[in-house]
């Protein structure tokens, strides 16, 4: 058997590998080691200040809001083509989360806008209801959805 | 301008679902980590992705890159899949359909990780959402965990003040995804949604997809894992929660 003189050279191998991840870690700490971070400034949600934000703005707060309006998301691209949000606002309160453009060229597109939509309408109600930061669930597919929304609430500053 | 109190929010899609990051605090540090959390979950999506023909899992299981020319990040998560594996009895596995599919760790490990690059630059609160799959550190959070059965309602608030993560399985939004590994069907007696709640994303990820495989068999199992609780949800709306064991 072999297993012996194997063992020395899975040692220096693990050795190796640990100290590729220190590098590995420190490089990655650079933005401007993936793709992904060059073309962050043409994406639609740059890293925006939001003024007095809370996830949750308590159903009190009306001062200072000027009645009902509406703050349209940004324009996401998904696989399955664009999706556009729009939140309607009360007293810096949403109270509704419409669509301005949804894809539905095909059967299996509608299905999904049909069904997207009103999960997130209603899990942006509930979660500002009950005051809470974010929200576990079953892995979401309905990307574009929630960029837009949060695009939203953003510019909402709610 | 770059006062403590100051707060971020990111969203970013990638990996197939969209992750969103809330940072309180830590002023210039903590934004430039922030952008280079967002890096580092871009650069794990070209690595391990699954759907990109160039990514090393991709070419791990064409035969065209060997195991030993795998970026050490492959590494470091094969071996928590084998630990995951272990742990779980196999429920967990990143083997069926004949090559390594580290997919149901990848994820929450990424997110784990992302949290904490952003936390050790010095915010003092930080909160990343991968998909549905939270990591905290800091706090105070409420998180709360979507109704699989009533939508748009939570079925219950988790409330965290420092290092934690929930992470929820099911067939909510995607349909059935997770697969029992000893048939290669959709769990028997599935839940409709299962919550593990313990430190490290990379855990609760792993242990509630095993767990939701393991249909009736999760409660007794999760029940013997230290340190973490877990939700579940019925398919007839009944729920139960486990706590770890004593001592």
């Amino acid at each position: 058997m072999n297993s012996r003189a194997s063992r020395p050279l899975r040692r220096f191998l693990l050795s190796t590998v640990a100290t590729a991840t220190g590098v590995l870690l420190l490089l990655s700490l650079k933005p401007h080691t993936t793709a992904g971070a060059a073309d962050a400034d043409t994406r639609p949600t740059a890293p925006l200040p939001t003024p007095s934000a809370s996830a949750a703005p308590p159903s009190t707060g009306s001062g200072g809001s000027t009645g009902t309006r509406t703050v349209d998301g940004d324009t996401v691209q998904t696989r399955y083509g664009p999706v556009q949000l729009r939140i309607t606002l009360d007293g810096g309160r949403i109270t509704a989360v419409s669509t301005v453009q949804v894809p539905q060229d095909n059967p299996r597109d509608q299905e999904i806008a049909g069904f997207a939509v009103p999960q997130l309408t209603q899990e942006a109600l509930a979660a500002q209801s009950a005051h809470i930061d974010t929200v576990s669930g079953a892995t979401y597919t309905s990307e574009g959805y929630i960029q837009s929304l949060q695009s939203a609430l953003d510019k909402a500053g709610a | 301008m770059a006062e403590t109190g100051a707060r971020l929010r990111r969203v970013e899609q990638t990996m197939g679902t969209v992750f969103s990051f809330d940072v309180h605090g830590g002023g210039q540090r903590a934004a430039a980590a922030l952008e280079g959390a967002v890096a580092w979950l871009c650069h794990v999506d070209e690595v391990f992705s699954t759907y990109r023909p160039e990514s090393q899992i991709s070419r791990l299981a064409a035969g065209t890159l060997a195991m030993t020319a795998c970026s050490p990040e492959v590494w470091e998560v094969l071996q928590l899949c084998e630990a995951a594996e272990r742990r779980s009895g196999g429920w967990f596995s990143a083997g069926y359909a004949g090559g390594f599919d580290p997919t149901g760790l990848v994820k929450g490990w990424a997110v784990e990780r992302a949290a904490a690059m952003v936390h050790s630059a010095g915010a003092e609160a930080v909160c990343v959402n991968g998909g549905g799959d939270v990591q905290v550190r800091g706090g105070p959070w409420r998180i709360g965990v979507n109704h699989p059965l009533r939508k748009g309602e939570l079925a219950t608030v988790v409330h965290a003040d420092g290092e934690l993560a929930v992470a929820t399985s099911g067939p909510a939004e995607r349909g059935c995804h997770i697969l029992d590994p000893r048939t290669g069907r959709p769990p028997a007696a599935a839940l409709a949604s299962l919550t593990v709640i313990c430190r490290s994303l990379t855990d609760a990820d792993a242990n509630a997809t095993a767990a939701y495989a393991m249909g009736a068999r999760a409660r007794t199992w999760l029940e013997t894992l230290p340190s973490t609780r877990s939700f579940a949800i019925a398919t007839d709306g009944s729920t139960w929660s486990t706590s770890p064991p004593r001592g």
